[in-house]
């Protein structure tokens, strides 16, 4: 009495449906692996002729005298590089202290409504659009920096400038990964500590905090990536002038807005064109690198849990 | 359809956004990161509606927008059939753009160079210059800096790399809050201002810029920051001092000279010595819609609005 296998084949309207979620779902996911790969490929085989051939890497790494259109042309990124991380270092300086405070008191002090409301603003700041800020720098905080610092230089759009507008784009989304790392330490901890007599903040010190701190690293190391990402608040921010800061009120050029000023201008597959890819791939090694960082800390934390 | 009030909007939100907005890239290279922005930066001046019958793209020198903007406008309303889309981005984005084929008009305050020339050709392209206009590079510092006026030489010395001034003080001249430093603000590498700066006042193609000039993306951002900053020293084209509360410099071609204020007539009359033709560049000889527009921004009615907006004419 056994069933044809005409009879089994149940390809009916959900086997099909089925068939399609699957292969949309698939799609969907393994799109990541092809955007990722896609732009890596497509920035280094633009820029990679260059790269290779004519970039002088001692120039690249040491001189700062980026002159693409000079003659002859010279590719010294080190202040485009310098300019980078000084701005990310400031722009850290400002986030961790606002944004583990603002995480701490989500996480640990506020309760019910207060607390739904702080998440929503809080998610509200990070979808700012960065022009919006670069806004703020360039009319609200470049005429304030001129009005109380007197900074020698004379400028407002300065690496104080970009490094404030920078560290405030980087807080609300360290924020929302530092408050999840926190509620990821268990109750039972906390209770622990406060049934031994801890003080509220001996509690966070002592139990909260080191058992978070995978997840703070985390948060801080994406803060940086957004914040060494950046482009369009920084380049309105920042003065774009190419100098090796002495001082927090000199104007510094970023890799990223050094990019968006000049690519749009270029010829394409020229030396400089090629030149703007190489701080591209810079840029991405540099990105990849540090989520790559953030993602071992997170994981490697996971596994001696 | 932006009728033409909008194009004024337009133009504010372009300026308030700065920099990136005035990027046109051409299809080519519209990677992830310009291609969002390339549909904030033509101005569509005009037409753009289903009557339009033929579409002109200009595109290129920051100094020449504002005109090319006016221009675009006044035609298109005495020629609805013709629609009309401006940017700005650089002469060197201009002359890209005609090299790479995305453009009917590159606007270009230099002269193309021989490399432009050849890699037009080699891309099927022949260039041709139409002068439409002058333009003085007016030195611009703070409406507070007492300094009377400059020389060719002194500039120099501000700007070019290795330059002997960097103080104020330098020039005879106490600041205002003792601020002495001279901010030195200067334009992307390759707008046509910088380039033609760089060999008119510098003394050649050769000769390089100080490191840690600010450099502005477009003419009126320079004088944007010369307005917000007492110590500043800037260069852009003589009309973006219309109506803006800085000081527009008396330049001497050597020191015991007379010094001349830039304008119009002193352009014109060739005493002023920082000045400039504009050009408009085609692919071959320009012909139906792109032929009758040059024509008419040549013309009696072209030339007016350009000296309306503060630029010298082809003639007076």
């Amino acid at each position: 009495m056994a069933a044809s296998l005409g009879e089994l084949d149940r390809r009916d309207r959900a086997w099909w449906t089925d068939w399609v979620a699957r292969v949309f779902v698939f799609g969907g996911g393994i799109s990541a692996i092809v955007f990722i790969v896609g732009i890596f490929v497509f920035i280094t085989q633009q820029g990679l002729d260059f790269t290779l051939h004519r970039l002088s890497w001692s120039e690249f790494f040491t001189s700062i005298n980026w002159r693409p259109t000079g003659h002859p042309e010279t590719y010294g990124a080190l202040a485009l590089i310098v300019g980078t991380l000084t701005i990310t270092a400031l722009a850290m300086v400002i986030a961790v202290p606002l944004s583990f405070g603002a995480a701490i008191y989500i996480g640990e002090f506020a309760r019910g409504r207060q607390r739904e409301w702080m998440k929503i603003l809080i998610e509200l700041l990070a979808a700012v659009p960065s022009v919006v800020w670069g806004v703020i720098g360039l009319h609200m905080i470049s005429p304030m920096i001129q009005h109380w610092l007197q900074p020698a230089s004379g400028v407002g759009t300065n690496l104080l400038n970009a490094g404030i507008i920078l560290g405030l784009m980087a807080a609300p989304i360290m924020t929302t990964l530092a408050e999840d790392a926190l509620k990821a330490v268990p109750e039972s901890f906390r209770e622990a500590a406060e049934a031994l007599g801890a003080t509220r903040w001996q509690v966070i010190r002592r139990v909260v905090l080191p058992h978070a701190r995978p997840g703070l690293s985390a948060a801080v190391l994406l803060g940086v990536g957004r914040a060494v990402g950046e482009t369009i608040a920084v380049l309105m921010a920042s003065g774009h002038a190419i100098r090796i800061p002495t001082s927090l009120c000199d104007p510094v050029r970023a890799l990223t807005s050094t990019i968006a000023a000049e690519l749009g201008e270029t010829e394409h597959g020229s030396d400089h064109y090629q030149a703007l890819f190489t701080l591209g791939m810079l840029l991405f090694l540099i990105t990849f690198g540090i989520n790559m960082l953030a993602d071992r800390i997170v994981r490697g934390a996971r596994r001696r849990a | 359809m932006f009728a033409a009030r909008s194009l004024h909007e337009a133009a504010d939100t372009a300026r308030l956004l700065k920099i990136r907005t005035r990027k046109d890239t051409p299809p080519v290279k519209n990677l992830l990161l310009t291609s969002s922005l390339a549909a904030l930066t033509t101005l569509t001046s005009c037409g753009g509606g289903a009557g339009a019958a033929s579409r002109l793209q200009v595109k290129g020198s920051d100094t020449m927008l504002e005109v090319a903007q006016v221009w675009a406008e006044k035609y298109c309303d005495a020629h609805p059939e013709v629609s009309i889309s401006v940017a700005g981005g650089g002469s060197g984005g201009g002359i890209a753009g005609l090299i790479n084929g995305t453009l009917d008009i590159a606007n270009c305050s230099r002269e193309m160079t021989a490399e432009e020339r050849a890699k037009a050709t080699a891309n099927g392209h022949d260039p041709v210059e139409h002068k439409v206009g002058y333009d003085g590079i007016a030195i611009f510092v703070s409406k507070d800096n007492p300094l009377p006026s400059i020389s060719l030489e002194q500039i120099k010395q501000i700007y070019l790399d290795g330059g002997s001034i960097t103080k104020w003080s330098q020039l005879g001249v106490k600041m205002p809050e003792g601020r002495d430093d001279i901010v030195v603000i200067s334009r992307q590498s390759n707008s046509g201002t910088y380039e033609y700066f760089k060999e008119a006042v510098l003394g050649g193609k050769k000769a390089n810029f100080r490191n840690g000039t600010l450099d502005m993306n477009g003419s009126k951002d320079v004088v944007d920051q010369v307005l917000k900053t007492t110590n500043a020293i800037g260069y852009s084209g003589l009309a973006y001092g219309k109506g803006v509360a800085v000081r527009m410099l008396p330049v001497t071609k050597k020191e015991g000279d007379q010094p001349v204020a830039p304008s119009i007539d002193t352009v014109l009359d060739g005493s002023y010595p920082i000045a400039r033709p504009l050009f408009m560049y085609t692919s071959g000889q320009p012909q139906g819609a792109s032929k009758a527009y040059l024509d008419w921004i040549v013309s009696d009615a072209g030339q007016g609005h350009l000296m309306e907006l503060g630029y010298p004419p082809l003639r007076k």
